[in-house]
């Protein structure tokens, strides 16, 4: 018996990862699944469900090729909202199951919905490994540096010092920098966004869907119940553009309320300048390079807290992407190589092994 | 010269040497020899945990056994015919195992000062009177290999590795062999090496002319073909052989085969055999932890292959909470636990049989799953392949267990011809089921069994995850009566996996009598060879093994009720016997042994004459 053509085109995989076809068009309704969303209102998963909605049926995918995968945290409910192929299943171990589904079934679009609890401190393993991987996978890390689920206990990237239900004299860990843990496990691609910037947000998930690759997005989002506010001065209106630095691949790095701030790099040590001052003009500053793996590290550590004088301003946007081979296609590369060596495999002669006897009657 | 060739029914030879000297290579391959001639065979490996422990010491000693002979042999024996010491402390641990009268081949080299004290020994014992009770031969192996490669430009550290080559040579000679396959051997795998070829060639022929010339040994043995089943045969050792089972499964049911594995001890070489058979589809994936490992699988699951892990006792702690997962999913898994002695990291390379109960219970909440058992190397590959199965046909996860001794041990085997395995039932829905009607994740057929829908198939995208599900909906549910429901529903699902298993047997012994030994795993070599002794003995006597422990077989309590007692040993502090105990409510009896080693015929022996000796007294007064 034979390996049967079956088996093998049984999962196609196309060249591009994913499936792209013709299809009757779907709209942001047909990605509802009906069942009642159970966030505490106001909270920034809405959001985060809202764009996500808005944003796949401009992604060419069939509905049934997409699969979301989460682990366990508010964040996690979210393939029950989506009417899509999902599993929720248990903490921090979503990578993995993502790991195995992409492993063996390459042409699907997978989604992997985690937090900073799920996806730093319990999956942080997993985490590290399927990154450095490099499935195509995406994964949307959606931190709100607080357990919300099991009523307000400090996460992996709650700041030092924070006062919550299980810390009441304040917090003594020193908190994770996702994005620089992202670059640090040689992620390929690593990008930040936030609840409250639907726009950008939508952007991102799309760039993120379009990287073939393992693609990072942490999304800062607002826990109103046990952390309202946490990202208030880098989401509000009259902080915002002081706090924060878009970033535009081949664009200068300016931000300001009248874009009058910049960033320039002096050796590697980034410093702000004031546009018009000394006679610094944007053709002096720092070009965003998303290809470029220092300066992402570099971008990685603006990271102080907002309130210390003299702080960066937390960036946004694609801070790293790069082509890089994909788990999956060398998985199935291999299985080709080896069956184009020793032809396909025969089961029989495989159970018989190299040395066989025969006794008669 | 000739000399007399003495016929043999059956042997036991033990290899014993430092853990460098390559005994677990001469082992398996007297192994082949001995299969190719037609013997019946046993083996046991018996190696330290650390790769290279302190030379020359007692922990550092690597043993390698087998039995072999014209009659059916179902253990490796409990004690040695021969024994082969390479130094000092191999002679000092196995020597209390080594029969009467028995013959000790010795390598002079390794009994030098050092080696003496590393090992313990005041004095050497092959030169005062301490060993007059065995057949001794000294052989400077050292010298004379390095003799018969004057010629050949290996350095002299080079040259004495092929020490266990002389070995060899000469055992071949002693059981009068042919060393023709082991030539063969030796140019496959040393094809690139000119020089270590000719070493390791020249001085197994070294080893079996030293036999010829030597005036010393004027006696030599010959075991004839054992008279066994007709048929095709080869020789197997457990994890290939479940290795083998579960690639036949997967070609067999069409579904691609994930084998997702952190390396453990003694389950790694489940992970290497299927690394090896890329050419079968098999995807094999080295996670980073055994957690990463069952969850990958179960990813592939999910996607409608057939997910796989496997592992060892520690590692299978650590995946209990995913196992709960897909017990919730109802997907297909197959798990796999060669057990090692136990508890946390335990004795690594030594046997036991301590996680049955972990397998049945060990989850939290109510998580019914299956559970089998492997009994001997090649039933590895029928169980594998029984795992897959059911695991599929049932939509569970399946814990199948092994252990360390059958995991190594060899045995011959009449392996099966593809056409001959069963068929496997996948039903997974397809696009065109879907208009007819809603897809509703945990509607049951009459088996409770759900329907299995893929990513990629339109119309039945579903979320489906750890939180209770609703009955038939399988949306989230935190409704009182519904979560009885499940959990009775999820119970009765596996139950009623018992009409979808063979019944049970009895292996030997009457149907009806006054004494059942029931085993399950690997005693099952030591329970036959028991119970075909105390048959001949004149003991009323009889022998069933377990293959299927959840659920038990549908006619296992019948069984149990048509005897006066029941005997269970097992390689743990009573495990099988509690659940026989719950399940039927009998005064089961149990034998156990937890030393790390299996339990061998004659103590289960002693075991049964001390339960049965006064009714046999009574039976032959009868008689007279």
């Amino acid at each position: 018996m034979k390996v049967t053509q079956e088996i093998q085109t049984s999962t196609k995989i196309k060249s591009n990862g994913s499936a792209l076809v013709d299809q009757p068009l779907l709209s942001p309704k047909s990605f509802e699944s009906g069942q009642e969303v159970r966030w505490c209102p106001g909270c920034g998963d809405y959001s985060i469900l809202k764009q996500m909605q808005q944003i796949l049926p401009d992604l060419g995918l069939k509905k049934e090729d997409i699969v979301f995968i989460s682990g366990i945290g508010c964040s996690s409910r979210f393939p029950y909202y989506l009417d899509t192929f999902g599993m929720h299943s248990i903490h921090g171990r979503a990578p993995a199951i993502a790991s195995g589904l992409k492993a063996t079934r390459p042409e699907l679009s997978i989604w992997i919905i985690t937090g900073d609890g799920d996806g730093l401190s319990i999956g942080g393993n997993h985490m590290a490994h399927v990154l450095r991987r490099n499935f195509d996978l995406n994964i949307l890390f959606f931190n709100n540096e607080i357990y919300g689920l099991t009523k307000g206990q400090y996460s992996p990237t709650s700041a030092e010092n924070s006062i919550t239900k299980s810390t009441p004299y304040g917090s003594l860990d020193h908190p994770f920098n996702p994005l620089a843990f992202a670059l640090g496990a040689d992620g390929s691609f690593v990008a930040r966004s936030m609840d409250r910037d639907p726009k950008h947000l939508q952007a991102l998930l799309k760039i993120a869907h379009s990287h073939k690759g393992t693609s990072f997005l942490e999304i800062y989002q607002n826990c109103n119940i046990f952390n309202n506010g946490a990202f208030f001065v880098f989401t509000e209106k009259d902080s915002k553009p002081v706090h924060t630095i878009f970033l535009e691949h081949g664009a200068p790095l300016v931000y300001g309320v009248n874009k009058e701030k910049g960033i320039i790099l002096d050796g590697y040590t980034p410093r702000i300048v004031e546009l018009g001052e000394n006679g610094i003009s944007t053709n002096d500053l720092w070009i965003h390079d998303e290809t470029d793996r220092t300066k992402s590290h570099i971008l990685s550590r603006f990271f102080e807290d907002p309130r210390v004088e003299g702080n960066f301003p937390r960036p946004f946007g694609v801070f790293y992407r790069e082509e890089r081979s994909l788990f999956e296609q060398r998985i199935w590369q291999q299985l080709e190589t080896v069956k184009q060596k020793k032809g396909l495999g025969d089961l029989d002669a495989l159970i018989a092994g190299n040395e066989t006897w025969v006794i008669k009657e | 010269m000739s000399k007399f060739i003495e016929e043999r029914k059956n042997v036991v030879v033990k290899f014993a040497g430092d853990s460098g000297d390559g005994m677990q290579l001469v082992g398996m391959q007297f192994t082949n020899n001995t299969a190719l001639i037609g013997n019946d065979l046993g083996t046991f490996p018996d190696f330290p945990a650390e790769i290279r422990a302190p030379q020359g010491t007692i922990p550092g000693v690597s043993g390698f056994q087998i039995h072999f002979g014209s009659t059916e042999i179902y253990t490796p024996g409990d004690a040695c015919d021969v024994l082969v010491a390479m130094n000092a402390a191999a002679l000092k641990s196995n020597l209390t195992n080594l029969k009467p009268g028995g013959i000790i081949i010795a390598n002079t080299d390794g009994f030098d000062a050092k080696n003496l004290r590393l090992a313990g020994y005041e004095e050497n014992p092959l030169n005062n009177e301490s060993l007059q009770s065995y057949l001794l031969h000294k052989i400077d192996i050292t010298k004379l290999t390095r003799e018969s490669l004057k010629d050949n430009p290996l350095g002299t550290r080079d040259k004495d590795r092929s020490k266990n080559m002389f070995v060899l040579g000469f055992i071949y000679w002693l059981f009068n062999r042919d060393i023709k396959n082991t030539e063969a051997f030796l140019k496959r795998k040393f094809i690139n090496e000119h020089d270590i070829l000719d070493a390791n060639l020249k001085t197994l022929r070294a080893g079996y002319n030293y036999g010829d010339i030597t005036e010393s040994i004027g006696q030599r043995y010959m075991v004839r073909a054992a008279k066994m089943e007709p048929g095709k045969y080869r020789s197997v050792t457990g994890n290939p052989a479940l290795a083998l089972g579960l690639i036949a499964a997967s070609l067999k049911s069409g579904l691609k085969a994930f084998y997702g594995s952190y390396p453990i001890t003694p389950a790694s070489d489940i992970l290497h055999e299927l690394a090896k058979h890329k050419n079968f589809d098999v995807i094999t994936f080295q996670a980073e932890d055994e957690i990463a490992a069952i969850c990958s699988a179960i990813g592939a699951s999910y996607g409608g292959n057939l997910g796989i892990t496997g592992t060892s006792g520690p590692g299978m702690a650590l995946k209990t909470e995913a196992l709960g997962l897909a017990i919730m999913l109802e997907i297909p898994l197959v798990v796999i636990n060669i057990q090692r002695a136990g508890p946390s990291t335990g004795l690594p390379t030594k046997t036991e049989q301590a996680d049955l109960l972990q397998a049945v219970y060990g989850r939290n909440g109510e998580s019914p799953l299956v559970v089998m058992a492997a009994s001997t190397p090649s039933s590895c590959f029928d169980m594998a392949y029984e795992a897959v199965r059911i695991a599929v046909e049932h939509m569970t996860p399946v814990v199948l267990l092994s252990d360390g001794y059958i995991a190594n041990g060899a045995e011959p085997w009449r392996f099966p011809t593809s056409d001959a395995l069963p068929e496997i039932k996948v039903s997974i829905a397809k696009e065109k089921d879907a208009a007819e009607q809603k897809y509703l994740p945990y509607q049951r057929n009459e088996d409770l069994v759900r329907q299995w829908a893929v990513p990629g198939t339109s119309g039945f995208e579903h979320r489906i995850g750890g939180l209770e599900k609703e009955d038939i909906t399988g949306n989230i549910s935190y409704d009182p009566e519904n979560h009885q429901k499940m959990v009775k529903t999820r119970e009765a699902k596996i139950e009623r996996i018992a009409k979808y298993i063979p019944k049970q047997t009895i292996d030997q012994g009457a149907e009806k009598g006054r004494l059942l030994i029931l085993g399950w795993g690997s005693t099952y070599g030591s329970i036959r060879s028991a119970v075909r002794d105390l048959l001949e003995e004149g003991y009323d006597v009889a022998h069933a093994h377990l293959h299927y422990i959840k659920p038990f077989p549908e006619n296992l309590g019948e069984i149990l009720r048509n005897y006066e007692k029941v005997l269970i040993p097992e390689i743990n502090n009573g495990q099988l016997i509690r659940l026989i105990r719950d399940t039927f409510l009998i005064p089961a009896i149990g034998y156990n042994k937890i030393k790390g080693t299996p339990i061998t015929k004659n103590e289960l022996k002693e075991q049964v004459y001390s339960m049965l000796s006064i009714e046999k007294e009574i039976a032959s007064v009868g008689e007279i």
